[in-house]
């Protein structure tokens, strides 16, 4: 995919990212394309969260290094990126412990996004959610918690949506759950990366992938067509 | 007996007043406003100011509310939220400055002679409730104030787009600015409305008694051990612990005049000792 196609909705070019003093990505070239799913994946520490947490602003980069439908908005503030339509589902929920489980999916509506998903939609998607939309959020199990961090980011429209590691600390039978869900989501032209700490589930259910390693790019291809070997050595750098 | 409860729970809507604001900026941004006390006498002077400007006392009254919800936003927006982060101490420095600022502004501006607001004989009327018992017309008035306070900051924080917003930056604000809230301006409202809670019970105060550039110490102790007898979790523990220092106080007033105050720091160490969370401690 070249610069100019017109598809192409997100591109870094040369991505640097710092924690205080230390470098943590040591410039990542990637691309996202209109309705596109893409994996990342990569060994704790290869710079998946930095690389998630740069996309969204709450790393600081600088402008150039990221491009949206061709515009650079690298560096620009959380509230101002969400509104752009790039929603992210972090790692580990991070759903508002003190509201409701439907008040937690209303916060998704504060970037002021229309389009296709709302508690109507929502519910359909995930019918357990409904039942329990007025108890605390933190009264849910991991799934049930899991599917509200997904609905919260659906419901500010994006036309991106990034998910940190869905699969951690979930049951296989959870995870397929929440996964079968995704064809639903991505069916309406939204562009899905997933940064997945599960290889072989990240391939089935992208197009493209690439993995990372100690802040670089080790390797990216189509996924279905790289070899354990390929993702074993990109991966361990073996 | 009876009497003495009244006057307890009476004394506790004047702390609950001044209880409110320091609630409300905790509970949102984890800040302790050490300047809480003298932003209150602040207040009382405001409309006293006012008042000397020519405006009606009780017009006075009311503009000053207006005026104390500017000067929380702007002092939140282009001061306290530079000092908000995992480390306290910043933010403490800071608003113990403001303080000294204040109480030395004040005194250099108004002297430190006491005065009170005019009220127009408000503050001596009272109501016979019965033979033997009556109750101060203001009184009665700031209990009703703070009643109404209360509820209605609850069902602020519990019903509104608002209170959604001063609960989720509370919680996460990393991931509350991912949702698309300004967390700094969500933070600048919270302590505007906490300043208008602050000029509430300034001009109550003031109306009330007598109110001295050096009063805002003891103003925020009173609000300080009020709202950690409470505990964090609710508006409902503020007005609990302040009508548990308020009648604590009241008794020890009886026991000796000069034990009211004591009595309510002793009332303030035993509820540390015995439930340190506070009655009403966050459930989670």
């Amino acid at each position: 995919m070249s610069s100019t196609n017109k598809d192409l909705l997100l591109q870094t070019r040369n991505l640097q990212a710092f924690y205080g003093d230390a470098q943590a990505l040591f410039g990542i070239d990637l691309e996202i394309g209109k309705g596109e799913a893409v994996a990342i994946i990569g060994a704790n520490g290869a710079g998946k969260s930095t690389l998630l947490k740069a996309l969204t602003g709450l790393v600081k980069v600088s402008s150039s290094q990221i491009q949206w439908k061709g515009q650079p908005v690298g560096g620009r503030a959380p509230s101002e990126i969400v509104r752009m339509g790039l929603a992210l589902v972090p790692e580990g929920r991070r759903l508002f412990p003190s509201l409701s489980v439907q008040e937690n999916l209303m916060m998704g509506q504060e970037s002021d996004r229309s389009g296709p998903w709302d508690l109507e939609r929502l519910f359909k998607l995930f019918p357990i959610l409904q039942e329990k939309r007025n108890q605390p959020s933190t009264s849910l199990s991991g799934g049930q918690q899991q599917m509200v961090a997904i609905g919260r980011a659906l419901m500010s429209n994006p036309e991106l949506l990034l998910c940190d590691e869905l699969s951690l600390g979930l049951a296989p039978i959870v995870v397929r759950e929440i996964y079968n869900a995704l064809p639903e989501i991505t069916s309406e032209g939204m562009a899905v990366l997933l940064v997945e700490q599960d290889v072989s589930l990240a391939q089935r259910m992208t197009r493209r992938l690439y993995c990372l390693q100690e802040g670089r790019v080790s390797l990216q291809g189509n996924s279905p067509e790289l070899t354990r070997e390929q993702i074993r050595q990109a991966y361990f750098g073996l | 007996m009876f009497e003495l409860l009244l006057q307890g729970v009476l004394l506790g809507g004047l702390y609950t007043l001044f209880a409110l604001g320091l609630s409300l900026m905790f509970g949102v941004m984890r800040l302790t406003n050490t300047a809480h006390g003298d932003f209150i006498i602040l207040g009382a002077f405001g409309a006293l100011a006012l008042n000397g400007w020519g405006l009606n006392p009780w017009v006075a009254d009311v503009v000053v509310l207006p005026i104390a919800a500017l000067l929380g936003y702007a002092i939140q927006r282009y001061v306290l939220n530079k000092t908000l982060g995992k480390d306290p101490v910043p933010s403490l420095v800071v608003t113990f400055g403001l303080s000294i600022v204040i109480q030395n502004a004040l005194l250099e501006t108004f002297s430190a002679d006491p005065r009170s607001i005019e009220s127009n004989g408000l503050n001596i009327q009272s109501l016979a409730l019965s033979e033997s018992l009556s109750v101060g017309v203001l009184p009665t008035l700031i209990l009703l104030i703070a009643l109404s306070a209360t509820v209605g900051l609850q069902w602020l924080f519990a019903n509104t787009r608002l209170g959604r917003a001063f609960r989720a930056v509370s919680d996460d604000p990393e991931i509350a600015e991912l949702m698309g809230l300004r967390s700094k301006n969500v933070y600048a409202l919270a302590t505007a409305l906490a300043f208008v809670l602050i000029a509430i019970a300034g001009v109550l105060q003031g109306l009330r008694t007598t109110v001295a550039p050096s009063d805002g110490p003891m103003l925020l102790l009173f609000a300080f051990e009020a709202v950690i007898m409470g505990g964090m979790g609710s508006f409902w523990g503020t007005l609990a612990g302040s009508m548990l220092l308020g009648v604590t106080q009241q008794v020890g007033f009886r026991l000796d005049p000069g034990w009211g105050v004591w009595a309510g720091h002793l009332m303030f160490l035993f509820v540390l000792l015995v439930k340190p969370q506070g009655l009403f401690p966050k459930t989670r």
